[in-house]
């Protein structure tokens, strides 16, 4: 029997930890494990039979007051192939639309006995609020506002680890409209907490402005810089990932026509070729095609797709699973 | 500081293991359907000298694989949580006589989860035990088919079996928490 084993991660568990809110206070050493049971729980999925019964008796509840339909059901899955309970509650329809805040909905879940709320929200911070005041049920973020997306960027990071090996001194160049991304946010600190250097890329408008301007940030500065320039910045580079541009936001004035933004900012296969040979290509989706990438690029294979769509399920089982074990979890 | 006792040296460990690969064999009458699957970690490199065992005395290569049972344990809550890893099949294990490999019996739970994932990965004509320790103190109805070492122990006592592959040396000792407490 010859199945490489990459290196065991330094843990074996996040306790204490109960919530995954965003990966900015993530360890180097608490992503290492997160990717590691990722990888255990892709072996699951690979089998006839995909349920196993580690959170028997576990309550699961999304929250989605934000429409998505992939995380939700990514998580959904995730949970059932864990044996957990996992019940929906989206805004419409629920007491939300009827008014009631946030907090009281957070506390009537936790009074119907929810281990764990994932939730999504429009708002950056939302989730933060109900982390605060909920003493039972776990939280994990799903996406607030601009805020953060962890299991979206930890997808990412498996999806770049697997590719590379290892993402310790790698560069990552992120491309697009960096500010109002929670993909990207999420993503710059994971990356910097795996080792790996970022560059952000785009138009000036679209880029983090205490990064343009050197001032002192919350970003992790001694791993991620900026350069507008995307000929420079693709150049040597081991990830491009290319974020999508919201048409509206183009309207608005805040950034370049569509044709310059095109001319500057499209992934191309010339713009490719400065990049690593092999360079892994990434685009967190929904697509504008002919705008973020060239359209020759733009076709990912059935393969791929379904590889994410499977690294998506994994990393939620990971996150799952890592939250709701152990002896705090039942505490 | 424990007190440590050595219970098998690395040649009371091969030694009894080639016996086991010839009760198996013996058993079984032959390798025919025969697949030996270790439970992570240190059942699998025993599981592999067993099969090495019976390759020098049958000729036949028998499959090895390792079972991870973390995902099927019943006392998650009330200890450290152990690393998942992946669990390796290396044939469909449908009609097949599967020999789970472990190295110590203890309470019998984690047999109890390895019989949970193994039916979970299909359905083995028939599941055989066996473990290069029994210690006793069973708490499920579950014997082991072919044991290296029959030990009794006092519950203050733990049996640590260290292998080559992820110990650097091999040997069986017993370690008394108890004296440690009171040293």
């Amino acid at each position: 029997m010859t199945t490489p084993q990459a290196a065991a991660p330094a843990i074996t568990s996040l306790a204490p930890r109960r919530q995954v809110l965003d990966l900015d206070d993530f360890t180097r050493e608490e992503i290492d494990l997160v990717l590691g049971t990722t990888e255990s729980m892709r072996e699951v999925l690979g089998r006839s039979i995909k349920k196993v019964p580690s959170l028997r008796g576990k309550i699961i509840m999304t929250l989605f007051l934000e429409p998505s339909t992939r995380t939700r059901v990514s998580f959904e899955q995730a949970g059932k192939i864990l044996s957990a309970d996992v019940i929906n509650l989206s805004g419409s329809g629920s007491s939300a639309e009827k008014g009631e805040s946030l907090l009281n909905t957070g506390l009537t879940l936790q009074a119907m006995h929810a281990d764990l709320i994932v939730m999504r929200h429009k708002d950056s911070g939302a989730p933060y609020l109900l982390a605060r005041h909920l003493k039972h049920a776990g939280i994990v973020n799903a996406g607030d506002g601009r805020h953060a997306h962890p299991s979206q960027a930890l997808l990412d990071l498996y999806t770049m680890r697997r590719h590379l090996g290892s993402l310790e001194g790698r560069k990552v160049v992120i491309i697009g409209d960096v500010a109002h991304s929670r993909v990207a946010r999420s993503n710059i600190f994971g990356l910097s907490a795996a080792g790996a250097r970022v560059v952000l890329c785009g138009p000036p408008t679209l880029l983090p402005l205490e990064l343009l301007r050197g001032r002192d940030t919350a970003y992790p500065t001694a791993n991620v810089s900026v350069e507008t320039d995307l000929d420079k910045a693709i150049d040597g580079a081991d990830v491009v990932m290319a974020l999508r541009i919201q048409t509206e936001r183009m309207e608005g004035g805040a950034t370049p026509s569509m044709r310059e933004y095109t001319r500057r900012w499209q992934v191309t296969e010339a713009r490719m070729r400065k990049a690593r040979p092999n360079a892994l290509l990434m685009h967190p989706g929904p697509m504008n095609e002919g705008i973020e990438l060239a359209s020759s690029l733009a076709h990912g294979d059935a393969q791929r797709i379904e590889e994410q769509v499977t690294n998506g399920v994994a990393t939620r089982m990971a996150l799952l699973y890592l939250l709701l074990n152990g002896p705090e979890a039942s505490a | 500081m424990a007190s440590e006792k050595l219970l098998m040296t690395a040649d009371d460990v091969r030694r009894a293991l080639v016996r086991i690969a010839h009760q198996i064999v013996e058993r079984n009458r032959g390798t025919d359907g025969l697949v030996l699957m270790g439970l992570l970690r240190r059942g699998v490199p025993l599981a592999q000298r067993i099969a090495d065992a019976i390759k020098t005395f049958e000729g036949v290569d028998v499959p090895v694989g390792g079972l991870d049972i973390n995902l099927y344990r019943d006392d998650l809550t009330s200890r450290p949580q152990p690393l998942v890893r992946p669990t390796q099949l290396p044939v469909p294990i449908a009609g097949k006589t599967i020999v789970l490999v472990d190295d110590v019996l203890y309470t019998g739970r984690t047999v109890r989860a390895a019989l949970d994932a193994l039916v979970d990965l299909g359905r083995a004509h028939q599941v055989q035990l066996a473990v290069l320790v029994d210690r006793g103190h069973r708490e499920l109805p579950i014997r082991a088919d072919y044991v290296g070492k029959n030990v009794p122990t006092s519950l203050t006592e733990e049996i640590q079996v260290r292998v080559r592959e992820i110990d650097q040396r091999e040997e069986v000792v017993l370690v008394d928490h108890e004296r440690r407490v009171l040293a």
